[in-house]
């Protein structure tokens, strides 16, 4: 429930009632009512503060790079400390591949696992499963980067890699040596990172639906599979599209796991075998190192991008999560 | 659908059906594999050295990670100590002050943006913030680091815990003639006392494991710390630079690190989840 971003709102009447009587003139609220409003106003208020101060530190340190690069910045893929050019393209399309494989994967599954909670398991079970893939969402990332370079590339290099290369290597994506670690991995990586988050939501809004409109279903003799089709998934759509939008969020800005296994090289290829970057890595990687104040910028400049599109997809997010709970009714 | 023949149609069902339990199973292996890799490779490296000795000099072998640990702890209490009081506060202001206002729905919605913002950013924001001023990594901005990731949780999971406590025990504080703050604490806040712990050692537990909003502000360092204005040792960035290194030595001590996070992370949440549990069977 943790993972869910759905809640109800409504105000109780006693309270409106009281809160209109307050704010009469003639019924102070006591000294100690009205400290008690404004410490936790001024707590409620650091939020925004913090919010804004991330978006304003972010655009003082990166002016420089802004500045110097102009948007050239976004779509020049040179990265080179030593002559001074920098640009972002290259980590911005590892971050869009590796989120792109990692949604691919783990929005059928997502859907898949919150489809056998609700609808086809036994109590006990849906407790158990439930659980064990909430906990994939507990586990740190580096565990997940620690896991994934000595573990799962490796595993990759030798079963995967070869396999997929030799039944579907007339695609460009699957050609070149397997090395296990590179775009694919990361992106299934991110998949079982973010699976957590999508199958949470899915279950919360499939759970919505209300059992009147299955039973008829089943009235008419469908089949599990026709009501879930016909039935769960139209009415719940919209839920679906805003769990994906939270998993997207997720894996946008994911950066141990994909430093350790996206082999950290300033290259874009047509290959998902090879190496690349994201944003996140190439900071993780190369922040303690930026000597020169370009650098530094260029850098910020980077997480600046990064931040804008994570605000962006969690913005859509939200919005489009409320406008779906309350065409739901609100509940 | 009506034309495909009974036959086919459940063929289809069973097919979706293996389907959604083979992902249900393949997302329980992974977690397994995981869990299984981390203790198998961990295990061996944590012999009583590791709990009590200071890191050896690259290449040399034994030694223990006893700065990390501590400085880990210490980071993330001070983190908690910060943010915690400031999340329930704001929390409270979201569930009981401003539920329905303008100020709080936007409030709401920054918080929730918050919570999706990548830790690394924040990183760079502290880093921007304190490091650069106070001209050194520090201990502080660590757990300055970890207090701005944590805060956007709690005051979620603050609000959520507050708003299922029923109207109806503020209604009947507030009739008798109780003030506001203290049918706030005094009614409310014991009603909800296990979902705000459960809040807590969540939002603890996921800053506990956070790597990334330490590389920048803590940095990490093979030494005693003697205050928290210096660069201060932590588990999860020594597991970083570790795996990283050539000597296996040291990639052993990254596995014990990794067992003892994961150990540590996993154990606050089933803790959590387990009071959630009781009170749910209360309520």
């Amino acid at each position: 429930m943790f993972l869910s971003p759905i809640r109800y709102n409504r105000m109780p009447i006693v309270l409106e009632a009281w809160e209109s009587a307050s704010s009469d003139n003639r019924i102070k609220p006591s000294s100690e009512d009205r400290a008690f409003r404004w410490i936790t106003g001024i707590s409620a208020s650091s939020i925004l503060l913090l919010m804004a101060g991330l978006i304003i530190v972010m655009l003082f340190y990166s002016h420089l790079a802004l500045r110097e690069f102009g948007f050239g910045f976004l779509f020049s893929d040179e990265w080179n400390p030593i002559t001074q050019k920098f640009g972002a393209l290259s980590s911005i399309y590892g971050t869009i591949i590796s989120t792109v494989i990692a949604m691919l994967i783990a929005m059928p599954m997502g859907l898949a696992v919150a489809l056998f909670l609700t609808e086809w398991s036994t109590p006990k079970a849906e407790s158990f499963f439930g659980t064990a893939i909430e906990l994939l969402a507990a586990i740190p990332s580096i565990i997940y980067g620690m896991w994934g370079l000595f573990v799962f590339a490796p595993f990759m290099a030798d079963y995967v890699q070869p396999l997929v290369n030799q039944y579907l290597g007339f695609i460009p994506l699957f050609q070149g040596p397997p090395m296990g670690i590179g775009m694919l991995t990361t992106g299934i990586i991110l998949a079982l990172m973010i699976l957590p988050f999508i199958s949470s939501v899915s279950r919360d809004v499939f759970k919505m639906v209300p059992p009147v409109l299955k039973e008829s279903a089943y009235g008419l003799g469908s089949t599990n599979w026709e009501v879930t089709k016909n039935v769960t998934m139209p009415y719940a759509l919209q839920g679906i599209i805003g769990a994906g939008f939270l998993g997207l969020g997720r894996a946008l800005g994911e950066t141990m796991a994909v430093t350790f296994v996206i082999g950290n090289s300033h290259r874009i290829s047509a290959s998902l075998f090879q190496t690349g970057n994201s944003i996140a890595s190439t900071l993780a990687n190369e922040f303690t190192e930026a000597s020169e104040p370009i650098y530094l910028h260029s850098l910020v400049a980077l997480g600046f991008v990064l931040l804008l599109i994570t605000v962006i997809t969690q913005l859509a997010a939200q919005l489009w999560l409320r406008h779906v709970v309350k065409k739901a009714g609100g509940r | 659908m009506q034309s495909s023949s009974l036959k086919t149609r459940m063929a289809t069902d069973r097919l979706i059906k293996v389907i959604a339990v083979l992902s249900a199973l393949i997302g329980l292996l992974a977690l397994v594999w995981i869990l299984v890799t981390v203790v198998g490779k961990g295990i061996g490296a944590l012999d009583f050295k590791f709990f009590t000795e200071l890191p050896t000099p690259p290449g040399m072998i034994g030694g223990g990670l006893v700065n990390a640990i501590v400085g880990t702890i210490i980071m993330t209490i001070l983190a908690a100590l910060i943010a915690i009081p400031i999340g329930l506060l704001a929390g409270t202001y979201l569930a009981e002050i401003g539920k329905g206002s303008r100020l709080a729905d936007i409030i709401r919605m920054v918080n929730n943006i918050l919570i999706g913002v990548p830790s690394i950013i924040v990183g760079i924001f502290v880093y921007a913030l304190l490091v650069i001023p106070m001209r050194s990594f520090s201990g502080y901005a660590g757990a300055a680091a970890l207090a701005v990731i944590m805060l956007p949780i709690v005051v979620r999971t603050t609000e959520d815990m507050l708003t299922l406590v029923p109207d109806s025990l503020r209604e009947s504080a507030l009739a008798l003639g109780v003030s506001r703050w203290r049918t706030t604490f005094d009614v409310v806040f014991r009603a909800a006392k296990q979902g705000l712990m459960t809040g807590v050692l969540l939002a603890v537990a996921r800053v506990s494991g956070e790597t990334a909003p330490l590389l920048f502000t803590a940095l990490n360092s093979a030494y005693w710390f003697d205050s928290l204005k210096e660069p201060v040792a932590n588990l999860t960035v020594t597991i970083f630079n570790y795996a990283m290194s050539p000597y296996s030595d040291w990639q052993q001590k990254a596995w014990g690190a990794s067992l003892l996070i994961t150990m540590g992370v996993l154990f606050l949440t089933i803790t959590a989840r387990l009071i959630m549990k009781k009170q749910r069977k209360q309520a």
